[in-house]
């Protein structure tokens, strides 16, 4: 074993299994919010984590939306990034080399405008050296459907996750969207399009407003909003889709501590992902594998898979 | 980049609204280049998922110093933190100013408290030059002696005429720069820090002269270390296009004539 955070002969398992990709422990870096990797690398052990996911990449460099593009609100913040990316060619270019040089799995994040350009993306992916799986962001707007996103319709849910399968033989983990009356149907329809896992909860739509200048703050008008804020949320949701579905489930959603982190286990979690606590504090990841291990010890288990859904009901 | 708990050292009143941090922090003091800066967790600040970015304004030894006013809910909660306390730091970020090569005389510009990254710098350079600081009043003039003590020359302008030359900063160096130039003085090389508008400003004089110019800009920022892509700053490429670059990561200094200002600005047909 290799890591600091990794387990020891006699201290609890925290080995994981997601998806067929093997991770030291069950916790992982949200997509967008870890960059592609060496922009925390002084910081923070990359060998400790459990996966890293890198920050949506398409098939060509994207450019984003304009500024500004974050705004912080009581509780999280709303972000308009846009999926600012250099693409296929250039993540394979100027960042794998750098993360194959750690044993963590890389798990690239992936979305589209098109069925088509996922299915390009996808299979860009395949075979490649040093991604261990595929994250499928399916809350992006099809283009050729007068923008409605992917995963907020079941049909385009199923057949883009369906192209993505078809182009990859990579584990495939899908994102869902959470803009959608039942969570369930939809983790249902990802198992049932080939998913071996399903990650949840993406961002939430909101809208921050001036109200000096009466404009939206953000240039994009519309964000996301992540954050502690967004937590209990989460957890329902995770819940909502692990009733529906056999296939793990990776829970984020608003985790700044342990605390939160074994709440998604609990309600159904087989992994979790730190988001934006790790722009608050860039060793949360660490502090929240060191607190779940310490949980374990504390709670007499010998296993972190002994947590998922493992809520006790009333 | 370190991540370190920084204990405060002293913490008071600088004058004119403004307070004065100082922190024992060896690992990023030692560090520090002028122009860069610091990611500041603020303690107690309930609700609050970011860190807030400031400029370096003195690193010696063990001792890292930021200048702040209270201008929303995380600098009125920084006011309150006790000597002692300790504070989580993220630094030093970004990239500082070059240093003058040459027969080029440092001409600093700054605008309000963006004279602090300007003491640090002016502390490390060999040589000495002259410091343009504006502001709205006599009260938003700061650290001026500093400059002084150096044996730096130093011109101030305040909109109200409450000292120095009435008017804007840049009516105060544009004379001066008329005047160097009719002498065919050695030429200046602009370091500037302040509002977008003085940025500018002095970007426009700089291009137009030919001479060399580093402005540091201030823009709200998520991660502070370049993961997040929230800060950046549309610029100019050698090929004639233009790119995003990250003001925490690839800035907060910029040279003159790289930014470009108004990208993405619509035309105003109203």
């Amino acid at each position: 074993m290799s890591g600091g955070a990794s387990l020891s002969v006699t201290g609890p398992g925290m080995a994981v299994e997601i998806a067929g990709i093997r991770m030291r422990n069950p916790v992982m870096t949200a997509s967008g919010t870890f960059g592609y990797g060496p922009e925390y690398a002084d910081l923070v052990d990359l060998n400790a984590l459990g996966a890293l996911v890198v920050k949506g990449i398409r098939m060509e460099p994207w450019e984003g939306n304009q500024p500004p593009r974050m705004v912080e609100v009581q509780g999280g913040l709303v972000n308009a990034i846009g999926l600012q990316g250099p693409g296929v060619d250039g993540f394979v270019r100027d960042y794998l080399p750098f993360l194959r040089q750690f044993s963590t799995p890389v798990i690239v994040n992936i979305w589209g405008r098109t069925l088509e350009e996922y299915g390009e993306v996808a299979a860009a992916f395949d075979g490649v050296d040093g991604i261990a799986g595929i994250e499928l962001n399916i809350s992006c707007p099809n283009v050729k459907e007068g923008g409605i996103a992917f995963g907020t319709d079941l049909q385009m849910a199923s057949q883009v996750i369906s192209r993505v399968r078809q182009s990859t033989r990579l584990p495939l983990i899908t994102k869902l969207s959470p803009n959608v009356s039942s969570v369930g149907r939809f983790a249902r329809t990802a198992q049932d399009a080939g998913s071996d896992a399903i990650s949840l909860i993406n961002t939430l739509p909101a809208l921050v407003i001036d109200v000096e200048t009466r404009r939206p703050v953000l240039s994009n008008v519309f964000g996301g909003l992540s954050g502690p804020g967004i937590h209990a949320f989460a957890v329902r949701q995770v819940w909502d889709a692990a009733q529906a579905v056999t296939i793990p489930i990776i829970g984020m959603g608003g985790v700044t501590d342990a605390q939160g982190a074994i709440e998604l286990m609990l309600a159904g979690a087989s992994a979790v992902a730190v988001g934006t606590a790790s722009f608050t504090d860039p060793s949360t990841v660490i502090s929240v594998i060191e607190g779940i291990q310490a949980y374990l010890v504390r709670h007499g288990m010998r296993d972190v898979r002994e947590l998922t859904g493992a809520m006790v009901r009333k | 980049m370190k991540q370190e708990q920084a204990i405060i050292r002293e913490h008071r009143a600088f004058g004119c609204g403004y307070r004065l941090l100082v922190f024992d922090c060896q690992p990023i003091a030692a560090a520090a280049l002028p122009g860069q800066f610091v990611h500041l967790r603020v303690p107690g600040l309930d609700g609050s998922v970011l860190r807030r970015p400031f400029s370096i304004y003195r690193a010696d030894g063990a001792c890292l110093s930021i200048l702040y006013k209270q201008v929303g809910k995380g600098t009125r909660e920084m006011a309150a933190l006790p000597v002692g306390q300790a504070v989580s730091l993220l630094g030093p970020l970004g990239n500082g100013f070059p240093m003058p090569t040459g027969q080029a005389v440092p001409v600093l510009v700054a605008g309000g408290y963006g004279v602090a990254p300007l003491c640090l710098l002016a502390s490390r350079m060999a040589t000495t030059g002259i410091l343009f600081v504006g502001g709205r009043t006599a009260a938003d003039i700061l650290c001026i002696e500093d400059f002084e003590r150096l044996g730096w020359d130093v011109c101030v302008a305040t909109e109200d005429g409450s000292l120095g030359t009435k008017g804007r900063v840049t009516d105060a160096l544009d004379p001066w720069l008329a005047e160097r130039c009719r002498q065919a003085a050695p030429p200046p090389v602009f370091y500037c820090c302040g509002p977008d508008g003085l940025l500018r400003a002095i970007d426009v004089r700089a291009v137009k002269g030919g001479w060399l110019g580093w402005l540091s800009l201030d823009k709200h920022m998520g991660c502070g270390v370049g993961a997040c892509l929230a800060c950046v700053q549309r610029v100019r490429v050698k090929d004639g296009g233009s790119q995003w670059k990250r003001v925490c990561k690839e800035g907060p200094v910029f040279e003159a004539g790289e930014i470009f200002w108004d990208y993405g600005v619509k035309a105003d047909n109203a």
